[in-house]
């Protein structure tokens, strides 16, 4: 039942996406920073959470998962560290995404060469 | 025509160009066209985008991809004994692998063309638009092309991303949430 709810939540994330591109003409990078910043805003009132154990990969794959991560850094050290923790969480979660992101794109850019 | 009044007392803003020229602006229409009556007399041309096709397409190929995402998500829970929670990093990072596989062989640019914002809003864009960035400029060196452009497209994400997590976590800092949610 998961797998059903992953594949509409997420295909419904992104035709938001696909909404905001051709109906409201953003340029790709607009409508990625939207969708981040929508994530965040979702997790600071609390229903991306319940997203996520509802529907899975539907909520944590699409990159408003991105913004919900990172607020959840910012939230959670907030806690524990006190105001300092508003920084030093940030990217507390989305290390590994980043992380991942810089390292194998860098490895590909050595051995790949550009198509198309 | 609201255009045309537009357009006539713009031509009288331009101190560059002949009074004459000023005064019976219309004739030169084409030559001193601003931005927006270009789009004015381009609109009827411009080819109107299949929103309800393009829907289709990003609903698809974004669902299958969270769905090979959620097939990772379980594999992890399964063999490596973890929550749903600490699978999720993990599985982030294997999509954004296998992104940078199929970006580096051409592969899913081409899928992106059919997919749109299907193959867009899923973190595997996000490590597509890194790493098609860093393949494009690594001829001009692994530290001014590679290092410097890799954010190229991606910054804009992680730099709105992490403004908006610290404005909700001075916001909750200020309201005394401490850190749990409202």
């Amino acid at each position: 039942m998961i797998y059903l709810w992953a594949f509409l939540v997420g295909g419904a994330i992104c035709v938001i996406g696909q909404l905001l591109m051709d109906v409201l003409a953003l340029t790709p990078a607009h409508t990625m920073s939207t969708l981040v910043v929508a994530g965040a805003a979702a997790d600071a009132f609390g229903i991306y959470d319940p997203l996520v154990k509802f529907a899975g990969a539907g909520a944590s794959v699409p990159i408003t998962s991105f913004g919900n991560s990172l607020v959840h850094g910012a939230l959670t050290e907030l806690e524990r560290d006190g105001w300092i923790g508003v920084v030093t969480g940030i990217f507390d979660v989305t290390s590994a995404g980043i992380s991942a992101a810089i390292v194998f794109s860098f490895l590909a850019a050595l051995v790949a060469r550009p198509k198309g | 025509m609201g255009a045309g009044l537009a357009f006539a007392s713009f031509l009288r803003r331009c101190p560059d160009l002949p009074a004459k020229t000023r005064k019976s602006g219309v004739k030169l229409k084409l030559d001193t066209l601003t931005p927006d009556d270009y789009e004015k007399l381009s609109k009827p041309f411009v080819p109107s985008r299949p929103v309800f096709k393009n829907c289709i397409r990003a609903f698809l190929s974004g669902g299958l991809i969270c769905l090979i995402g959620q097939g990772i998500q379980e594999a992890f829970m399964a063999g490596f004994d973890m929550t749903s929670k600490e699978a999720a990093s993990p599985t982030v990072a294997v999509l954004i692998l296998i992104s940078v596989i199929l970006t580096s062989l051409g592969v899913y640019d081409k899928l992106a063309q059919w997919c749109g914002a299907g193959t867009a809003v899923p973190v595997t864009g996000f490590a597509n638009s890194m790493c098609s960035a860093a393949l494009e400029h690594r001829a001009e060196g692994l530290v001014l092309g590679v290092g410097a452009n890799m954010f190229k497209l991606a910054g804009s994400v992680i730099v709105f991303g992490v403004v908006a997590a610290f404005v909700v976590g001075v916001i909750y800092a200020i309201l005394g949430f401490g850190g749990g949610h409202l």
